[in-house]
């Protein structure tokens, strides 16, 4: 019989799971932590100051243009958004398909798909130019007629899914978290600490009856999301594949993004672990190799799934005879003024990533950080490769144009960064950044010696 | 302060495997006001304090409709019949154009209405609850019989836990 690995290394107690997890909470932060969150600090303000001049001056800053009206934002929006899906994806699928393994980086996980949410979400708000008008995006009774939205666009069912999207991630992620904070509220040894984490807590007492029907919440949770998580990237790509421009009007479109958004998403959970690995060096005997290398696996799949959505496209042009599709991808896409971008995203996702198939690869993590950083750079550029190539040359050559980058282009996509890395250190210090009570039941995992728990 | 809950006996157990024994017994032995008290859900612990299958599935299943049929009527009566718009010559009543609004509501209206059902149910957001013991959210697990319960006898159940294996039994003022 095939032994499990232990989920958690160190032959440690359940005591010690609650002091190891708190630890981080409960101490004076750490030099680096401080560093790292000036370094942040000093991105979100930088980001806020070039926000203001985006929003004051207008959209004609970034190198938007005819005929390429889509761009930077939208290009860092689904990035953001795809970003957010490996979280969705540990929490609600995983736990459906009954991995144990989820347990310690679902929470880190779920809380960096609500703060790249957060991140995206700002994109689409600035990209219709006038966003102290955004609340236009929702029906409501208005003196305007009233005159309702347009039901029948995709952009709008993107205002629907987004906004439930996160609503539901910071729900889900706000009930996972209930019985930690009352975990560290008893612990409290001073009283505002007490009083904070108590109210988080909302009063949970953790009887059985309260148990049983947070478990069976917890499951129904789950069971919500997941079709919820397939549903946001499927509509996200309705944005492109409901037109009829060539490149975007494809019916791959949503298994396609949904892959990638996984792909990408789990590179930056990877990216992220083993920052928090570096950082919270006790953690290592939960977010174990055997963690890390599952998620290179992962990353492996859904970036083979995604170099065959690559290749599909380009087949698919050539096999319907279509010229204005073949002339997207055969000559403007990977042998056009873009073909650096493209090629770019072939290498990061199809290329790199290749160095998974080996063992010593997938366990080592400088190998694993410096993947995930590529895979992060490909997927940012696949977006941009599919909004950008397909926009820049249209039917009549007349209207051929290039995107016109500009330094407020990289400044908002730089800032970015700032806002989430700075939502995330301080989730870090402030909550329990692994479930403290859903690790404790999986701590028999390999060391039953009959071979499993139950 | 006035009372914020019963007042009682509780034993507290450092083993999980015992305090799922102690609490299936703790059944057997007629008391039913009874409930257990653990840092994570303990495996087998609903069997054994007899708790019921909870019923907040039918709360999701409700709001999940109340959703559904909330999407479909905001599309068509704002698309159809209060201010209709020809779009592109498409049907008024698009109904294949609706469906993903339909179904973001139906989810959204199903998971915060289930977590409203969790916080009627667990009496959530409660101010400071009283505690027994402030390791029960961390690595003890305890029973706690209410002084309203049958047959509730403050020596014959302390005696009762001892026996189980308590390493701890206290009167508690108020849970």
């Amino acid at each position: 019989m095939i032994q499990r690995n232990k989920l958690v290394l160190g032959n440690k107690t359940i005591k010690d799971i609650t002091e190891d997890i708190c630890a981080p909470i409960e101490s004076y932060p750490s030099k680096g932590w401080l560093g790292l969150l000036t370094g942040a600090l000093f991105i979100l303000v930088f980001y806020i100051i070039i926000l203001g001049f985006v929003i004051g001056k207008g959209m004609g800053l970034l190198g938007v243009n005819h005929p390429n009206a889509w761009g930077t934002m939208i290009v860092t929006f689904v990035f953001w958004i795809g970003i957010g899906h490996a979280g969705t994806l540990i929490s609600a699928i995983l736990f459906l398909f009954r991995q144990k393994w989820r347990t310690s980086v679902a929470r880190t996980a779920e809380a960096m798909t609500v703060f790249a949410v957060m991140t995206a979400g700002l994109f689409p708000l600035l990209h219709t130019g006038r966003p102290w008008l955004d609340y236009w995006l929702f029906p409501y009774p208005n003196q305007r007629g009233p005159l309702w939205v347009n039901f029948r666009s995709p952009l709008l069912w993107d205002v629907f899914a987004v906004s439930t999207y996160a609503t539901v991630s910071i729900v889900f992620w706000f009930v996972g978290l209930i019985p930690d904070f009352a975990t560290i509220k008893d612990r409290a040894k001073n009283k505002i600490r007490r009083t904070v984490y108590g109210a988080l807590s909302l009063g949970w007492r953790g009887t059985a009856r309260n148990w049983s029907h947070y478990e069976m919440l917890y499951l129904l949770l789950a069971g919500l999301s997941t079709p919820l998580v397939l549903s946001v990237h499927t509509i996200v790509s309705f944005d492109f594949a409901v037109s009829s421009l060539p490149g975007w009007h494809t019916t791959i479109f949503p298994p396609y993004f949904v892959a990638g958004a996984i792909f990408s998403g789990f590179a930056m959970v990877v990216t992220l672990m083993s920052l928090v690995r570096i950082g919270v060096p006790e953690f290592k005997n939960y977010i174990t190799l055997d963690h890390m290398e599952v998620m290179n696996k992962i990353i492996m799949a859904t970036g083979l799934m995604v170099g065959y959505a690559y290749g599909s496209e380009f087949f698919i042009a050539w096999y319907s005879g279509n010229p204005y599709e073949k002339y997207v991808f055969f000559n403007s896409r990977a042998f056009g003024p873009y073909a650096w971008s493209y090629w770019t995203m072939i290498t990061c996702n199809v290329l790199i990533p290749q160095v998974f198939w080996s063992k010593a690869a997938r366990r080592s993590i400088p190998v694993m950080f410096v993947v995930s950083i590529f895979v992060n750079i490909g997927m940012w550029f696949e977006r941009f490769v599919i909004t950008v190539t397909s926009l820049h040359r249209d039917f009549l050559p007349a209207n051929w144009g290039n995107y016109a980058w500009s330094f407020w282009d990289g400044a908002i996509l730089f800032g970015s960064f700032g806002m989430f890395l700075t939502l995330f250190l301080l989730y870090l210090r402030f909550f329990p950044a692994i479930s403290i009570a859903e690790v404790k039941p999986v701590l028999p995992v390999g060391r039953d010696t009959k071979g499993g728990h139950h | 302060m006035a009372q914020r809950g019963l007042g009682g006996i509780a034993g507290i157990w450092t083993d999980e495997h015992a305090v799922v024994k102690a609490a299936a017994m703790t059944r057997e032995k007629g008391y039913t006001k009874f409930d257990a008290i653990t840092p994570y859900p303990v495996h087998g612990m609903e069997e054994a304090c007899g708790i019921k299958r909870s019923w907040i599935p039918y709360v999701t299943f409700l709001a999940a409709m109340v959703g559904l049929l909330s999407g479909l009527w905001l599309t068509w009566w704002t698309s159809a019949v209060n201010w209709p718009i020809n779009v592109g010559g498409k049907p008024f009543f698009s109904l294949p154009a609706f469906i993903p609004i339909m179904f973001e509501l139906t989810i959204l209206f199903a998971a915060l209405c289930s977590v409203g059902a969790l916080f009627y149910v667990t009496k959530m957001p409660r101010i400071d609850p009283p505690t027994i013991d402030p390791d029960l959210s961390s690595h003890k697990f305890a029973i706690f019989i209410p002084q309203n319960d049958t047959g509730y006898d403050e020596a014959k159940i302390q005696s009762f836990f001892k026996e189980l294996g308590a390493v701890e039994v206290k009167k508690v003022a108020e849970f």
